[in-house]
């Protein structure tokens, strides 16, 4: 999978991960590289674990066995002061934009400049506006959340999340519940900032088509290990059942249709028979 | 049985696993007090929200409340003459027990309701998972200023009630019903003594201030991040202060006036 990938070229790299949520398993040996520079798809159905994945990338989840390494630092072994300094240089767009709602864009994009930063009024003023504007927002900066359309919310998130010029972006089903036209700018934006900033983009999503137009790689799991990898083309070409049918969106496959159970004559019959008893 | 018993054993086990949780809880908000007071803008925009909006109630509950003891007070002193001591019945009931106790069941249903209500939104909305990863400690942001506005604000607002609730007594005893205005001050004057009954009252408010707003912030942050999770939390909040109120009431009292 990564074995000719030059070692300095991965930012993520994670070995045999391990995770479980009390009996359940999440993650069950999940191995993959994420490129420096490029736009890396996570996809998988519900529940799979994507969402989890990226908070373990984030250092908010602890594997059960396994490592995860970003930009050289082993993540779950490093003090809470290391991590922080390490997620100053992560930007992560939650699934709801997790905007501050008593304050609004401006200070909600401004949030992070003046946490960690000293820099003067009008300069954090200057890189609001910019961050802002490449988000296309720059003249709703004085709305509060509750006035943003949910596309609105997820591209001022967006600009918070490049509020401190990062080296990763971790997004979180950036695409769900969007109408066409705001999936349409969030796709572009994604892949613009990526490539304008130099960015290294991580995207968890199930939204297969609007993923895989903008992705360099794409990492399918499902059950808690990795069932398929490679660029969209390859992906678009598989022999793997399981991965035509999600990356098509087939009703049946290896994934069924039918919740397993009991076979539809059996239970029919055993309805039957019930009746004449009775 | 075993089943029962079983039950019986998790659900004491849970219980002092959250004990525990909300000690180490407690000891990182501590930890998070000395960043509050270096950014006093955000302690200032906390006790905002949680003492000086908490006025109104304090403040009208405080005036009835001094009325309502004005008015008994006088019915059972004029029995035995003794009605110029009414200042005297009505100041120390209200800086011993009733400023304290009431106000603080007050600002537990106001302002602890309110601040559960918000850490517990602010954790379902992931705006507390949001502030980590942006290398932002939430308990020093969020909490910290919050569990200090509240533990300053109590003390202060409970003091507010017993001088209001003292005015509402003069009122009705002295302009109501006839009680001598020199008897009431002056009686009062003499008979309270400074560390013994307006200090005890202080400490036993400073003391719930911590607990409520401990209680308060915990839940919220503790909470499990859906609507019944916030809403339950908050019931709690209110629930479980009320009870902590009462009883450390009963023990400070009895530390304190009862000669133990």
């Amino acid at each position: 999978m990564s074995s000719n990938s030059d070692s300095n070229d991965v930012l993520v790299r994670i070995r045999d991960l391990h995770f479980s949520r009390g009996d359940r398993k999440i993650f069950n040996g999940v191995d993959l590289d994420i490129h420096r520079g490029k736009v890396t798809a996570i996809m998988g159905p519900s529940g799979t674990g994507k969402t989890t994945l990226l908070k373990l990338i984030g250092g908010q989840l602890k594997p059960d066995q396994g490592s995860i390494q970003v930009n050289g630092l082993e993540v779950p072994r490093l003090k809470l002061s290391k991590l922080y300094e390490l997620r100053k240089r992560i930007g992560m767009l939650f699934q709801s934009g997790a905007l501050l709602t008593d304050i609004n864009v401006f200070d909600n994009v401004a949030f992070p400049i003046r946490e960690h930063t000293n820099m003067p009024p009008a300069m954090v003023r200057d890189m609001v506006l910019m961050k802002l504007e490449s988000v296309g927002l720059r003249n709703a900066r004085d709305l509060m959340p509750s006035e943003l359309s949910g596309g609105m919310a997820r591209r001022v998130a967006l600009a918070r999340a490049i509020a401190l010029d990062p080296m990763m972006i971790l997004y979180d089903e950036p695409f769900t519940g969007q109408d066409p036209i705001s999936m349409g700018v969030l796709v572009q934006l994604i892949r613009l900032l990526n490539d304008a900033l130099g960015l290294t983009s991580v995207v968890v999503s199930h939204d297969v088509q609007e993923t895989a137009t903008i992705a360099d790689d794409i990492y399918v799991l499902s059950e808690g290990k990795v069932v398929g990898h490679g660029t969209p083309q390859q992906l678009a070409e598989t022999d793997s059942d399981w991965v035509k049918q999600f990356m098509q969106g087939l009703a049946d496959g290896p994934v069924p249709f039918h919740y397993p159970g009991t076979q539809y004559a059996d239970d029919l019959l055993a309805g039957s028979e019930q009746g004449g008893v009775a | 049985m075993i089943g029962t018993i079983r039950k019986l054993g998790r659900w004491g086990l849970g219980g002092f696993e959250r004990l525990g949780r909300g000690h180490i809880f407690l000891f990182h908000v501590l930890m998070g007090i000395p960043s509050v007071i270096v950014r006093f803008g955000l302690l200032v925009q906390q006790m905002l929200s949680v003492g000086v909006l908490s006025l109104l109630i304090i403040v009208v509950s405080g005036l009835f409340v001094g009325m309502v003891l004005g008015l008994q007070g006088y019915n059972t002193l004029v029995d035995f003459g003794a009605e110029q001591s009414l200042g005297v019945v009505v100041a120390l009931s209200l800086v011993r027990e009733l400023g304290p106790v009431v106000a603080s069941l007050l600002f537990a249903g106001r302002a602890g309701s309110a601040l559960t209500a918000e850490i517990g939104l602010m954790k379902s909305t992931e705006q507390l998972s949001g502030m980590e990863m942006m290398a932002v400690d939430p308990v020093k942001r969020v909490i910290a200023p919050r569990f200090l506005a509240g533990f300053i604000s109590l003390p202060l607002l409970a003091t507010i009630f017993s001088a209001v609730g003292v005015i509402g007594g003069y009122f009705v005893g002295v302009g109501l019903l006839g009680v001598d205005d020199g008897a009431f001050w002056s009686q009062m004057q003499a008979k309270v003594d400074f560390s013994e009954d307006i200090m005890n009252g202080v400490i036993k408010s400073i003391v719930f201030g911590f607990v409520v707003t401990w209680i308060a912030v915990f839940e919220g942050y503790d909470c499990i991040p859906t609507s019944e999770g916030v809403s339950r939390a908050t019931t709690r909040t209110v629930v479980h202060s009320a009870l902590a109120i009462l009883s450390l009431d009963f023990v400070l009292t009895a530390l304190m006036f009862g000669n133990i």
